[in-house]
């Protein structure tokens, strides 16, 4: 007979925390699956002016703005692959990061990126991207990629050549630039847009960054422009294959029999190029290469 | 057991009304007034918005402070002044002592955002004339704050179970503080792709209560809807972790001798 | 005879003592009595001798290392037990928020009484412990009488069969003490049993049927208030001057005290005459000889072996 009889059903009771907690658990994936979808409307952020928290972070600054830095690519990393996805809050979270420290560099040019991007890779908002890349060079008149940025984003996504070059140009007169910067200023301003200026832009993005999301997105331009590129010859061999034998050819193949091809030719994922009745080359529609809308019609090619 | 833990519960409002803590009321009042007020005058457009931001950010910071301050309290002033000792002597078992202290603090948690939901909505007419649709769905937003003010409640107590209020508060807040930031958290784990921290992160995400699940205030302020399953799921998950905490506090407290 | 109304079997406690509760301390050791239905049963002791732990004990505020009790037949675990029983706790302090009234009421709640039931009684009860005119006062207006007094009316208030009193006269002024004398003996007359310790033993051989004596968490005895004292040898007084410059015999200047110019010395009855005959010898004035009749005082001082009554002849002789 002891003193803790009743407790004892407690204690017993106590056995069941382990299986109240696998509950708890459980729901909470529940209440997480539900919520991703809504969530995309249901963005809290308390405060949305970075001038407002930069005098709330009493000295903090710095540490806040790594803070809402690591935020905003958690944002965008927990987002990203979702089909739809927007990302209404990037731009405030850059905003402030970037407003606390205007030294970061890195969300300056993550911006560039993502904040021009369209659904669902990014934001779909080029103007915001322009603004945060120009105060990032108002800020920082040193870091010359900046002004590469601003380049890209006015040459890829605003199609505004004269600005682009204008961009370039001031980017390139800084000692610490590479020659390409110039050769770019150049380029844009004699001849607009073209696959060729396009692939070298991407390039000198995919070799002047450390990040790893931007790294893995110019890779993916590329490739779409390589692909864009070998549509474009395929298609004229085919008008040409359409002029010896009075009909377009059904497959790659066909070329090669003729003799109008050293090999099948494959997209940058090794998958053979398909033709369609109207002897217009694509993609095979299971090969992950994406050509990006904006490719299928590049921008403006002035021969 | 309505016969012990019900006046147990309705002696614990009756203390928090005698120790004057609705006055918290004439505190939010003001606020709402001058919000109401202010608000008219600098920001055109978003008048509601910003009475709903602040109502319901209000709403839930005032019955945090007493849910928190008042819930460590619960147990240990019983103790310490002991006034326990004669009613234990009662035929009452601790457990329901606790469940009634628990349910009194909760009784008067709720009488006060009863009575501050009535100003947010003056508030919300003198701003906007009348009430829309969608201002339905900023009562759920009340109904989850009120079950986060259950889940800190419980927590306040189970500490108060074998702890000073200092340190229950402490617990409290740091529980309280980790469960909020507990997306951020599971993030950071995702985001090293270290397998050691990942689980450290994905275990804490999992354990500690997950008080984002109760934040919709941004969501009703822009005149969203709720979904209904996470009525339920909420309502379910916060009754799961009282539970535990109760059980878990009614098992310390029970074997507890009281000094 | 019918189950006792109050059964301690073996109990002991031991309490954790130091900063890591790695020693323990032990406060009640190995009780071992009964208390019987109806009868008024003194819990003597000095403070820190284990009175209050033991009826913490019993009302379950604290868990025994080992041993048991039973009240009226039922385990002290069993929280209907409660029913049966009410208690005053030492120095009791409760919700200063509330009025007497409302306080006597929230505990009537638990008796299950009805609305009209409960109003009734608390007034009845209020009445009974002098407190019919503070009813509305709010308890943090009380005075520490007032408040032992609504303490006992919140212990006597449901009709238990056992009352358990923790120094119920302590912070009483005469006048009080008298009321819950009588309160006391008003259950007792009801047929109810009263548990009470106290240090003021002239209320306890008043009061009580039997008593107990506890010091050091060991029981010294039980019995009724004579028996106990009947166990000690009877002793007779002698009062006398001693004369100037001759010294007292050795055995008698050890236990003589000193009172103004006189000498005060107890000697067993059957030493009477030759501590006489010695005093004699060495010319000392006898002014009294007279029995003592002991009181619970004497017993319980010569238990926790007070000084004032080993004190020896050391100031005299000086």
């Amino acid at each position: 007979m002891s003193h803790l009889s009743q407790t004892r059903a407690l204690w017993a009771a106590l056995a069941g925390v382990p299986l109240l907690f696998a509950a708890i658990a459980a729901l909470q994936m529940k209440i997480d699956a539900g919520t991703r979808a809504y969530m995309e409307e249901n963005e809290e952020l308390l405060l949305r002016s970075g001038s407002a928290v930069r005098k709330m972070s009493l000295g903090y600054d710095s540490l806040l703005a790594d803070l809402y830095w690591t935020r905003a690519v958690q944002y965008y990393g927990s987002r990203a692959g979702f089909a739809n996805a927007k990302f209404g809050l990037l731009w405030p979270l850059l905003d402030i990061a970037t407003t606390l420290d205007p030294k970061l560099i890195v969300a300056y040019r993550f911006g560039a990126i993502f904040l021009s991007e369209p659904s669902p890779a990014g934001a779909g908002r080029p103007d915001l991207a322009v603004e945060l890349v120009k105060r990032g060079i108002a800020e920082n008149p040193d870091d010359w990629n900046l002004n590469g940025d601003l380049g890209f984003l006015y040459y890829w996504w605003m199609r505004d050549y004269p600005n682009s070059a204008a961009a370039y140009l001031q980017g390139s007169k800084n000692p610490k630039a590479p020659s390409w910067l110039k050769i770019m200023a150049a380029r844009v301003a004699e001849k607009g847009g073209s696959l060729d200026t396009s692939r070298m832009i991407w390039s000198e993005i995919y070799q002047s960054t450390q990040d790893k999301k931007i790294r893995d997105r110019a890779m993916e331009m590329l490739r779409g422009l390589k692909a864009r590129e070998d549509e474009t010859e395929l298609d004229e061999l085919a008008q040409a294959y359409k002029i010896r034998f009075g009909h377009f050819p059904d497959s790659t193949k066909a070329m090669l029999d003729a003799g109008m091809l050293r090999a099948i030719p494959v997209d940058p994922a090794g998958y053979p190029y398909v033709f369609g009745p109207d002897g217009k080359s694509s993609l095979v529609p299971i090969s992950p290469v994406v050509i990006p809308p904006d490719l299928k019609a590049p921008p403006e090619v002035s021969k | 057991m309505n016969a012990t833990v019900g006046p147990v519960a309705i002696n614990t409002f009756r203390e928090a009304v005698r120790d004057r803590v609705l006055y918290n009321l004439v505190l939010f009042a003001l606020l709402m007034i001058g919000a109401a007020i202010l608000v008219g005058e600098i920001s055109i457009g978003i008048e509601r918005l910003v009475i709903i931001n602040l109502g319901l950010s209000a709403i839930s910071i005032f019955g945090l402070v007493m849910a928190i301050f008042i819930g460590v309290g619960l147990v240990y002033k019983e103790i310490e002044k002991r006034t326990l000792y004669s009613l234990l002597a009662k035929p009452i078992r601790r457990w329901q002592f606790l469940v009634g202290k628990f349910a009194g603090l909760l009784l008067t948690l709720g009488v006060n955002t009863i009575f501050m939901t009535l100003g947010l909505a003056a508030a919300l007419v003198y701003v906007g004339g009348h009430f829309v649709r969608s201002d339905a769905s900023i009562l759920v937003a009340i109904y989850f704050i009120l079950l986060e003010f259950a889940l800190v409640t419980a927590l306040a107590m189970f500490f108060s179970c074998f702890s000073s209020p200092m340190l229950s508060t402490l617990f409290t807040l740091g529980i309280y503080i980790t469960g909020v930031f507990a997306d951020d958290i599971h993030g950071i784990g995702e985001f090293t792709k270290n397998p050691a921290v990942l689980a450290i992160t994905r275990t804490l995400y999992y354990l500690v209560p997950n008080f984002h699940n109760f934040n919709a205030i941004d969501t009703v302020a822009h005149g969203g809807a709720i979904p209904f399953s996470l009525v339920w799921q909420n309502t379910l998950y916060a009754a799961l972790y009282i539970a535990l905490l109760l059980v878990a506090g009614s098992a310390v407290f029970s074997g507890r001798n009281l000094k | 005879m019918s189950t006792p109304a109050i059964e301690i079997l073996g109990l002991t406690k031991d309490f954790p003592v130091g900063f890591w509760r790695k020693r323990m301390r032990r406060s009640l050791d190995n009780l071992t009595f009964q208390v019987e239905e109806g009868e008024v049963f003194g819990f003597l002791g000095p403070n820190g001798a284990g009175k209050t732990t033991t009826m913490k004990l019993l009302m379950g505020l604290i868990f025994p290392t080992s041993g048991t009790a039973r009240v009226r037949g039922r385990s002290i675990d069993d929280v209907q037990m409660h029913r049966e029983i009410g208690y005053l706790p030492e120095q009791p302090y409760f919700y200063d928020y509330l009025t007497a009234r409302e306080l006597l009421d929230y505990y009537a709640r638990f008796s299950n009484y009805s609305k009209a039931e409960r109003r009734e009684r608390v007034g009845r009860f209020l009445e009974r412990v002098g407190l019919a005119a503070a009813g509305n006062v709010q308890l943090r207006k009380f005075s520490k009488g007032m408040l032992q007094r609504a303490g006992i009316a919140q212990a006597i208030l449901h009709d238990p069969a056992v009352v358990i009193l923790d120094e119920p006269m302590s912070g009483l002024d005469p006048v009080g003490r008298r009321e819950v004398r009588d309160i006391i003996l008003d259950l007792k007359k009801q047929g109810r049993t009263v548990f009470f310790s106290t240090h003021i033993l002239s209320d306890a051989e008043m009061l009580c049927d039997r008593v107990a004596v506890l010091a050091g968490g060991k029981l010294q005895g039980v019995g009724a208030p004579g028996e106990i004292v009947s166990m000690k040898a009877h002793a007779m007084e002698i009062l006398f001057e001693a004369r100037e410059g001759r010294a007292l015999p050795a055995a008698l200047a050890k236990n003589a005290t000193r009172i103004g110019g006189r000498c005060r010395v107890e000697v067993p009855e059957e030493a009477l005459y030759g501590a006489l005959e010695q005093l004699r010898n060495c010319e000392a004035r006898i002014l009294s000889v007279s029995p003592v009749h002991p009181t619970l005082e004497d017993y319980f001082f010569r238990l926790v072996g007070s000084p004032a009554t080993s004190r020896g002849l050391e100031e005299i002789s000086r």
